[in-house]
């Protein structure tokens, strides 16, 4: 073995001077790129409103604020008509959704985290693990509708088992989303587990804590800001599903709130799809609102998640 | 040497299944950890092999030896961490109070309880200072009053004067060396018989390495303290036994296996080391 000399080294100057500002001009591009197309949607509702005739200036920009509230809840007051937009409404799709909503973290939630915790902190490595894993990972990105069908000949209709088939049922709807969103809850649980620290599991032990105290004590508590984003994440992403719900039969005409898990139910994408579907012109003022709301519970959710992982610090 | 990695043979083992809660009423034995042929594999890799050594009690015992000869691995054989690590094996014989340790079916949970360790990198957890120090104690079942268990234990620690009037703000707001302490502390707080500790003082300033060795030296009175450590002063200034570890030089296999070159006082061993190996590492010319 011979010392490095000093013309060893030689190789690869050029490339450690440009490579790296050349790679991060491409990795500025691709960020510039979501920001222009947002730029141009923007500047295309404002041209569209500067356009407008002349009597509408920007004094009676908080008349239209509202008169667009107004709409809103009108529109989330009122139940369902296919004749006449001016009392067409979400107000079974929102319930609907809310029952999905409950219904879905409290099914998806304890299986999912529990069996992240499982995975991680029980289960001894190994092929089997390994082979779960990666299924998990898979599953995570199987289109939804994928999840109705399977939804349909699980839950709906149980293989042809007339006795345990739920039929278009909401609860059918739960266990199809909560399938759904399981192998995000699962992988994010995952993660945060990962992150915690191994020394911190390491004193609990040296101390002589039992594995249950090691978890409920310290890896959880550490973990649940992670936790909890990822859960909420995955329910907002239950909440504004549509088509595994249609291949489970939500309803797409509903007139009356579903009154337990086995009742029939809408969601209110659902019924955004059925008003976009209607001739009548009116219903795409409808659409438009409920697309609105269903905007703003996502919204809402993803801001609580946020919130949650800001504000819980690593101190408890 | 064959290359296959030797498969051992595993010794049937007593059926001695549980360590008994305390000690007190047999009088105490003055060895209180003992190994005999003691060997640990990680995977098919031998990391330590035919380990005998006689832990005194009530005294400081130091093990010393270059980087990866297995001194922590020793260490954490003693109170069964080692089942932690996946592929980690060991065979050979441990006794902690006569009792067999080394089985596979003791309780290791209470036995982690009865021998505390202490980490190289201060990891409290991130709670409050109390709850640091309680947290041990309320998990092992303590019934008493877990104010004077708190105070008792960060005292001991030489901690108390420095946190008594923030005892609700988090462990690891504490600088470095505080932290050890803190750590020190929460491992009295379960009362162990002995204390592990690995490395204790290698993220410290040399304030706090003092402190904690002051420390040391007033709790070998009601403990037994086992103490790795890369600094010969250390070892010299507060142990009473010094055990040297040695990579295996016969060793033709592709890992490095570690082997117990002297075990002796540590006076002796600094003064007058009967191994040439152990006298080379002591003055610095290997290792
Ligand atoms: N978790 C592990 N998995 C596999 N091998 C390990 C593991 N921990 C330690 N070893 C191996 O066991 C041998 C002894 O390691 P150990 O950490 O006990 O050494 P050490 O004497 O404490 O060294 P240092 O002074 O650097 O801390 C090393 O060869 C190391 O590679
Ligand atoms: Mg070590």
């Amino acid at each position: 073995m011979s010392v490095a000399s000093r013309s060893d080294f030689r190789h690869g100057r050029w490339h450690r001077r440009w490579l790296g500002p050349i790679f991060g001009l491409v990795c500025c591009a691709a960020t510039c790129s979501g920001v222009i197309v947002l730029a141009i949607l923007l500047g295309s509702i404002v041209a569209a409103a500067l356009s407008g005739p002349p009597d509408h200036p920007w004094y009676a920009f908080s008349a239209q604020v509202s008169e667009l509230w107004g709409l809103i809840r009108r529109l989330a007051q009122s139940t369902q008509s296919s004749s006449d937009p001016t009392i067409a409404g979400f107000k079974v799709g929102i319930v609907g959704s809310l029952w999905l909503l409950g219904l879905v973290a409290v099914v998806g939630i304890p299986v999912g985290v529990a069996a992240g915790v499982y995975l991680e902190e029980y289960a001894r490595p190994g092929r089997i693990r390994s082979f779960i894993q990666t299924n998990i990972a898979n599953l995570a990105g199987v289109p939804s509708i994928v999840y109705g069908i399977l939804g349909l000949a699980l839950f709906v209709r149980a293989f042809g088992m007339k006795a345990v088939a739920m039929g278009p049922s909401l609860l059918a709807g739960v266990l199809t989303l909560s399938l759904l969103i399981l192998p995000i809850i699962v992988l994010t649980t995952q993660e945060a587990l990962r992150a915690v620290p191994q020394s911190l599991r390491q004193a609990a032990i040296g101390l002589g804590a039992t594995r249950w105290q090691v978890v409920s004590g310290h890896v959880l508590p550490s973990a649940l800001p992670g936790i909890m984003t990822g859960t909420i994440l995955g329910l907002s992403r239950a909440i504004g599903e549509t088509a595994p719900l249609l291949m489970v039969g939500a309803a797409g005409s509903l007139l009356r709130l579903p009154r337990g898990p086995l009742d029939r139910y809408t969601a209110l994408p659902v019924e955004i799809y059925k008003y976009a579907r209607l001739p009548n012109q009116g219903f795409q003022t409808v659409a438009a609102g409920g697309i609105l709301i269903l905007v703003a519970m996502l919204l809402t959710m993803n801001a609580i998640a946020i919130v949650i992982r800001n504000r819980y610090r690593r101190y408890y | 040497m064959s290359l296959s990695p030797p498969r051992p043979e595993r010794p049937p083992v007593e059926p001695t299944a549980e360590v008994p809660p305390e000690s007190l009423t047999r009088p105490a034995d003055p060895i209180v950890l003992s190994c005999r042929a003691l060997r640990v594999w990680y995977g098919t890799a031998l990391a330590l092999r035919d380990i005998s050594i006689d832990i005194p009690r009530n005294q400081i015992t130091a093990l010393i030896g270059p980087s990866g000869c297995g001194k922590s691995t020793l260490l954490r054989c003693f109170n069964r961490m080692n089942d932690l690590i996946n592929g980690a094996r060991m065979d050979g014989e441990i006794r902690f109070d006569g009792q067999v340790i080394s089985g596979p079916d003791i309780d290791k949970v209470s036995l982690r309880r009865r021998i505390g360790m202490v980490f190289q990198k201060p990891n409290p957890f991130p709670k409050s200072i109390y709850n640091n120090v309680a947290w041990g104690a309320r998990i092992n079942g303590y019934r008493g009053d877990m104010d004077v268990l708190v105070e008792r234990s960060l005292r001991r620690a030489a901690l108390w004067d420095e946190v008594k009037n923030k005892l609700d703000r988090s462990g690891l707001d504490l600088s470095g060396g505080q932290q050890q302490r803190l750590c020190i502390a929460r491992t009295l707080a379960v009362e162990p018989e002995v204390i592990l500790m690995d490395e204790p003082c290698s993220a410290l300033d040399p304030i706090s390495t003092a402190r904690v060795e002051d420390l040391m030296d007033d709790l070998k009175k009601d403990y037994t303290i086992v103490i790795v450590t890369h600094n010969m002063q250390q070892a010299r200034r507060v142990s009473d036994m010094t055990a040297c570890l040695m990579l295996d030089d016969s060793s033709t296999e592709g890992h490095r296996t570690g082997i117990l070159a002297e075990f002796s006082p540590t006076n002796l061993l600094f003064t007058n080391p009967k191994d040439k190996r152990t006298e080379a590492y002591i003055t610095g010319r290997i290792g």
